[in-house]
């Protein structure tokens, strides 16, 4: 099962990488090469891949990874035109400091994922993250102190999507 | 249009190189450093634009993946801990 | 017309470069320079390769220049966070014009 899913992964990124499709003709060799060699490293290094393959399965992920896809570049674009505006303002408004916030995602990937949409989103910058749930969260002008409301501002809009696609 | 082009990385490669020069910590260094090495997948595509040849862009994927390499080994000694961990 | 598309995209891209350098060399402290420099440098050169990937089409360079804007999107701001732990762990002070600091707070309490 981890084995197969690791194979898949390595097949479609060799072909993206290699890309044998031209006009006409299929370049059936590189296709071939590549899947042996994904089949011997999937052999090897199944076992250190992931922890739960089954939810590689289901269909409704891919889904909300779509729909996810849109509003992360969406904000990562706001990002880039607050980040601008901070930095050509001739007095720098800037007003920074470290705040805590608190998520409800449980699995490894999905607080990777959280910590990365957070880095390129307006405005704050992941420093450290706990074991137990509480991210500490560099931002650049700070609004709310607490942790509660903190939340509501920098991951209610990420999380529920996150929550589908991940958990 | 390619002339403007290298002209903004130009500038953006000297700038980190300032910080490079200036900067109070190791921190910032390390920073710049990891704004440079991106910068260069930037001159990739513009070389790969300019000749039409492929190989810059296999250039620039194996450079962001050694950069990436590069600063989790450069953040690992800078906090002080071993590289097991 | 899909050569003025991607010239398009890798000028914005090249631009947004240049906005996080400027944030590089002015704004005042570590974790702000991270920030700026980040968030620019990671979407100006994303643009960049998403323009070279509009250029080229589905050919062999179309392919790997996309393929290149998805590591770039997804290992650089990893980066960016162990280069910001790291410096906290090392000791770099922030700003003294910083409002809040909670991870001193719960460092100092345990």
């Amino acid at each position: 099962m981890r084995k197969g899913v690791l194979f898949f992964l390595l097949f479609l990124l060799w072909i993206l990488l290699v890309w044998p499709f031209y006009h006409r003709a299929i370049d059936y060799q590189s296709i071939f090469v590549g899947a042996i060699v994904s089949f011997f490293v999937s052999l090897i290094f199944g076992e250190l891949f992931t922890e739960s393959p089954h939810k590689f399965l289901s269909v409704k992920r891919y889904f909300w990874a779509i729909l996810y896809l849109p509003v992360f570049l969406w904000s990562c674009f706001l990002a880039n035109l607050d980040v601008a505006y901070r930095v050509l303002h001739p007095s720098l408004p800037i007003r920074p400091g470290i705040v805590k916030i608190r998520t409800r995602l449980k699995s490894k990937s999905a607080i990777t994922a959280l910590a990365n949409s957070i880095t390129l989103t307006p405005g704050t910058l992941t420093v450290d993250v706990c074991e137990d749930g509480y991210l500490y969260v560099h931002w650049i002008c700070v609004r709310e102190i607490d942790v509660e409301k903190a939340t509501m501002i920098i991951v209610r809009r990420f999380e529920n999507l996150l929550e589908r696609i991940f958990e | 249009m390619i002339g403007l082009i290298v002209i903004i990385l130009v500038s953006c490669s000297f700038l980190c190189l300032f910080r490079i020069a200036r900067g109070p910590t190791a921190s910032d260094r390390a920073v710049a450093m990891d704004i440079l090495g991106i910068m260069v997948v930037g001159f990739c595509v513009v070389v790969s634009i300019l000749t039409g040849k492929e190989f810059y862009l296999t250039t620039a994927i194996v450079w962001a993946l050694l950069n990436f390499v590069g600063i989790l080994a450069l953040s690992k000694f800078l906090e002080g801990r071993g590289f097991d961990d | 017309m899909n050569e003025y598309i991607g010239f398009a995209f890798i000028i914005i891209g090249a631009l947004f470069d240049l906005f996080g350098c400027i944030g590089l060399v002015r704004l005042p402290d570590l974790y702000n320079r991270l920030q700026a420099a980040t968030k620019c440098v990671t979407l100006g050169t994303c643009g960049m390769l998403f323009g070279a990937f509009i250029i080229f089409g589905f050919t062999v360079s179309g392919m790997k220049a996309f393929l290149c804007a998805v590591f770039v999107l997804v290992t650089s701001p990893t980066s960016a966070h162990a280069l910001a732990r790291a410096s906290y762990v090392s000791g770099v002070k922030l700003w003294q014009g910083s409002v809040v600091d909670k991870l001193k707070e719960d460092i100092e309490k345990h």
